[in-house]
């Protein structure tokens, strides 16, 4: 009796501690919502009032029409949509051919991709930046999306850890059959990755869409502007006017925050397997 | 070479065709581009010239640069961020993994994780207000004078990092439960039987058995700490004094306000000069504390 007595209030008092890190965790989030429909001299109110009345709706028009936020929205995402697709396509190519074929230079190709992992962004930041001026492609999509279709060898070592995983009978059968490299990569390997492509699809956007620094560098024209560039030059217009800057902010996660509310429990899992399996 | 093994090598490269150029184009170039970059003076309009070291000397040593300072802010940062986030993190999942409600708990954590760096650093500057502030006036109503987080030199380096422990804890945490979960219950009940308390099974099984991913978080968040801008940049713009100001922030600064493409280039050599040794010697020491199942 006492035994479960001790161990009941231990449970409770986990309990306790999960709900204080749960609140502090969502009251950045109440905060802003909350904010971002006061009127101005609501905000500074002590002590502070959560429910304001009347609600400011108008804060969140007034943030919506002061920058194009529709148009950074569909930049956004048009990026986002490029990078995975194009990422999936070339990394689970790439990961094909390193788990599967027998090329020259195969090992010696998989080390230096390896090896890349371990050079920070901000080191070929630089001259890329550099290369892309001479090529013309400043204030264009073209740095935020061609590398990232181009190169990622955190995705292609994750996709040939994967396939290293399925039974090699699978294709080895067809090869006696005699079926070709492009046959058993789209018809046997593809659609057994499909957990491993998504993992990876859910990467490449999260870190696409909340990329800040390539388009800090990169675009100048306000009409190419992403999401948190457009915030960011926001911040710089309406410096003290909490509510408009908390409504901004409101209106640049609530997309993000939906999609993880759908999908919430796939995307952490995702996340948790990339943890693993390195 | 024979036919079939000529096949093999086109099918070969075929398919890793679209990386490979992309390696060599945006990695392996840029990174041997950086190297050579950093000897040299150029600011995108003139000819580059050849300097030897002094960008090295110039940034290491010539009093002006704020190199030093730089360097002092992110290893300030990473000491603030990485042990707290590690240790939070794994006391966290290891709370997780033992109570009800697991998702739901674990889903809210995660939350901060996935919302941009900019949203929230605004967020956050306007709870950190010193004047108006949520945290201040909080901290009022307890009889305490709130601190000038992000205006006093002193401590703006502290208020960025708790920010980002913030923002962190709840990614290390899933990785912790994700490792913490894939430990083989006989190892708990085997020392159940032998008369185990639960400190015991922590410090015998738990913190061994999870210690590969206590090594892959680690170097993850290493990586990241001196990797650290974007909160900067937002919440303090590099102030008060500089005294926020990352090496990252600093290569910015360098390449593409001031147009010195080579110090630029000499801060980024030397930052990744030093997450490399971090990153060797770590694994040349992690034989000694990570424990591998056989």
């Amino acid at each position: 009796m006492t035994i479960n007595r001790k161990k009941m209030a231990t449970k409770l008092f986990l309990h306790l501690i999960l709900i204080l890190v749960s609140i502090s965790m969502i009251f950045p989030f109440l905060w802003m919502i909350s904010t971002s429909l006061k009127s101005l001299d609501q905000v500074f109110l002590i002590p502070p009032i959560w429910i304001p009345k009347p609600l400011q709706w108008k804060n969140y028009l007034n943030a919506w029409n002061a920058l194009p936020f529709g148009n950074a929205y569909l930049n956004s995402l048009k990026i986002a949509l490029i990078c995975v697709i194009g990422q999936l396509i070339t990394c689970s190519m790439a990961a094909y051919a390193l788990a599967k074929i027998n090329f020259r230079g195969k090992n010696m190709i998989f080390i230096a991709f390896l090896a890349t992992m371990m050079i920070p962004s901000q080191v070929t930041m630089i001259p890329t930046f550099i290369l892309y001026k001479y090529i013309g492609w400043i204030d264009t999509h073209l740095p935020l999306t061609v590398p990232w279709v181009l190169f990622s060898a955190f995705g292609v070592f994750l996709i040939r850890q994967f396939i290293l995983t399925l039974p090699k009978e699978l294709d080895e059968a067809a090869i006696i059959d005699g079926a070709n490299h492009f046959v058993i990569y789209t018809k046997i390997i593809l659609p057994l990755i499909v957990p491993v492509l998504a993992t990876l699809a859910i990467f490449t956007f999260m870190s696409s869409w909340n990329n800040f620094l390539g388009p800090l560098i990169y675009l100048n024209s306000p009409e190419k502007y992403t999401v948190p560039l457009l915030l960011a030059q926001f911040k710089g217009i309406y410096i003290t006017d909490w509510t408009l800057l908390m409504a901004a902010s409101t209106i640049a996660i609530v997309p993000v925050l939906i999609v993880y509310l759908l999908g919430q429990r796939y995307i952490i899992e995702s996340i948790a397997l990339t943890g693993i399996k390195s | 070479m024979s036919k079939k093994e000529l096949k093999e090598n086109l099918w070969g490269f075929g398919f890793i065709a679209p990386q490979l150029i992309g390696f060599l184009v945006f990695s392996l170039f840029p990174t041997v581009a950086a190297i050579i970059l950093s000897f040299f003076e150029w600011d995108l309009v003139s000819k580059p010239k050849w300097v030897g070291t002094s960008n090295f000397k110039y940034i290491f040593f010539s009093g002006e640069s704020d190199f030093p300072l730089a360097l002092k802010n992110t290893v300030l940062y990473i000491l603030y961020t990485i042990p707290a986030q590690l240790f939070l993190a794994l006391v966290f999942a290891v709370i997780l993994n033992n109570v009800g409600l697991k998702m739901l708990y674990r889903a809210i954590f995660f939350l901060p994780t996935i919302t941009n760096s900019v949203a929230i650093s605004l967020v956050w500057t306007w709870l950190l207000n010193g004047d108006f502030g949520i945290i201040n006036t909080l901290l009022k109503s307890l009889g305490i004078e709130g601190p000038q987080w992000l205006t006093d030199p002193n401590l703006v380096m502290l208020s960025i990092s708790l920010m980002s422990i913030w923002w962190g804890v709840g990614y290390y945490t899933t990785i912790f439960l994700a490792g913490l979960q894939s430990i083989p219950n006989v190892y708990y009940e085997a020392a159940t039987i032998d008369g185990a308390n639960a400190v015991q099974k922590f410090f015998r099984i738990t913190l061994p058995m999870v210690s590969p991913t206590t090594f892959f978080v680690l170097i993850m968040s290493l990586i990241n700490g001196f990797q650290v801008f974007d909160q900067i940049y937002i919440m303090t713009n590099g102030g008060p004094a500089k005294a926020s100001m990352s090496l990252v922030f600093l290569i910015y600064q360098y390449g593409f306000k001031d147009f010195k493409m080579g110090w630029a280039a000499a801060v980024s050599m030397v930052m990744f000069a030093i997450i490399l040794t971090i990153t060797l010697v770590q694994f040349k020491f992690s034989n000694r504390w990570v424990y591998y199942e056989r």
